[in-house]
């Protein structure tokens, strides 16, 4: 099969001016991914399926992703010259700036009728909050439709063009999605025999330790 | 029944043998509607995860659940007397079982099979899980095991049928069921927009009263 940047290469070459990107996967897997925008997500997801030499014709995974906002730190050295002559003043500048998080889905797809893949694709949303659609890929692959509800219901990525875009594991009116990684849970439980992390701060609250008071003396 | 009248009316064991031994049964209608009630146990057939596995295997032939009278298990909750809440009981599904418990006629008996109907057992942190049925309906027996095995269930029906005999049918210390002024219904909980509404019944379940040993 042709590797990861060989098929950026050609669907470069069918649509020109897509953006399509090689995301590389520097661990022993190797299983490196292509990043696709969402505009031309689903004429690239067609020329996958359709392609003689790549036929991808079964989707096995669909996945989501969340990349909450994160904080970057970067120190770069300023040395500012001596009027007096002097050796230079360095000093250190750190800027702060927040990386946007996005919710991403990846696509495993595999070739039936060639047997050959994976292939993997990832669709990223512009944002965690209210920018969250992605063009659906079930009308290319029918076995993205529960999977796809699946992301929609624990991650909250909408996918337009879904034939039946509804929650799938958890009931209509529930409002959370439990899988992103700023989700609460519902404070629902009390006892735990050997707490321990988040638990023990949990049991913390719930009952104190004797003489320190609280609602449970 | 056995007040300070000296020559006690009540009849001893040793005496009751004695005249069997005669051909003369004799025997109180307690004792006779217990005797029947414990060894016709009707569960009903509902399973939810792994542990209805092991339930499965309790009603076949090498545990044989058949030689406790409990072997009819009941498609319809109207015939049934005993749910045996086999497995992980998730917060979607936990309406429906209340319902199913609702429906079953008095006098019903309810077994809490496996870590997680008792507990949420693995998945006690996760946030779709009920810690537990007994948050919404009174459990009689707690089997724990993950799954437990068949005989454990089987103890667990040899338990109940203990505690069908202890049970009276007239007097202060009469079960629930023949109370006029209890209720066999039980509020069936509704999907709310974080969590079940509400997280618990708190006439059957509260949060344990706990002192937590610092250092521990």
């Amino acid at each position: 099969m042709e590797t990861s940047e060989q098929i950026r290469d050609r669907i470069l070459s069918r649509f020109p001016g897509a953006s399509v990107a090689f995301v590389a996967n520097p661990g022993p897997a190797a299983q490196h991914s292509l990043l696709l925008g969402a505009d031309n997500a689903r004429a690239v997801a067609e020329f996958l399926r359709d392609d003689p030499g790549l036929r991808l014709d079964f989707c096995s995974n669909v996945t989501g992703v969340d990349w909450p906002d994160r904080e970057i730190v970067e120190t770069a050295k300023v040395s500012t010259p001596d009027p007096a002559g002097g050796p230079a003043k360095v000093t250190e500048a750190r800027t702060r700036r927040i990386q946007p998080g996005f919710l991403e889905v990846v696509y495993h797809l595999y070739s039936m009728a060639l047997k050959h893949g994976p292939v993997v694709l990832r669709l990223r949303t512009a944002n965690r909050k209210d920018r969250v659609e992605l063009p659906s890929l079930t009308p290319v692959w029918r076995s993205c439709e529960f999977q796809e509800r699946e992301v929609f219901d624990l991650f909250g990525v909408v996918f337009s063009g879904h034939p039946d875009l509804r929650r799938i594991l958890m009931w209509d009116g529930f409002k959370d999605h439990p899988m992103r990684k700023d989700y609460a849970e519902p404070d629902d439980y009390e006892w735990e025999p050997t707490p321990h992390g988040d638990v023990l701060a949990k049991a913390r609250r719930h009952y104190p330790a004797a003489g320190t008071g609280g609602a449970n003396p | 029944m056995s007040d300070a009248a000296p020559p006690s009316p009540e009849i001893t064991d040793a005496e009751r043998a004695e005249l069997r031994r005669h051909g003369i049964l004799l025997t109180s209608i307690e004792e006779l509607y217990n005797w029947g009630r414990s060894n016709s146990v009707w569960p009903l057939q509902f399973g939810l995860a792994c542990c209805a596995i092991e339930m499965i295997a309790a009603s076949m032939a090498r545990f044989d659940i058949a030689r406790f009278g409990s072997e009819v298990f009941r498609p319809s909750p109207r015939q049934a007397d005993l749910l045996i809440v086999s497995g992980t009981v998730t917060k979607k599904m936990a309406p429906q079982v209340v319902r199913l418990w609702n429906q079953m006629p008095e006098p019903k008996y309810c077994f809490a099979m496996g870590a997680c109907a008792i507990s949420g057992g693995p998945f006690k942190q996760g946030y779709n899980v009920l810690k537990g049925i007994d948050r919404y309906i009174p459990v009689d027996i707690y089997i724990p095991g993950c799954p437990p095995r068949p005989e454990a269930l089987l103890h667990a029906l040899i338990t109940l049928q203990e505690k069908i005999r202890g049970q009276t049918i007239s007097g202060r210390d009469v079960p629930r069921f023949l109370r006029p002024d209890a209720t066999c219904d039980y509020p069936v909980p509704e999907f709310g927009a974080h969590d079940l509404e509400p997280p618990q019944n708190p006439d059957v379940w509260r949060p344990p009263a706990l002192v937590r040993k610092e250092g521990a």
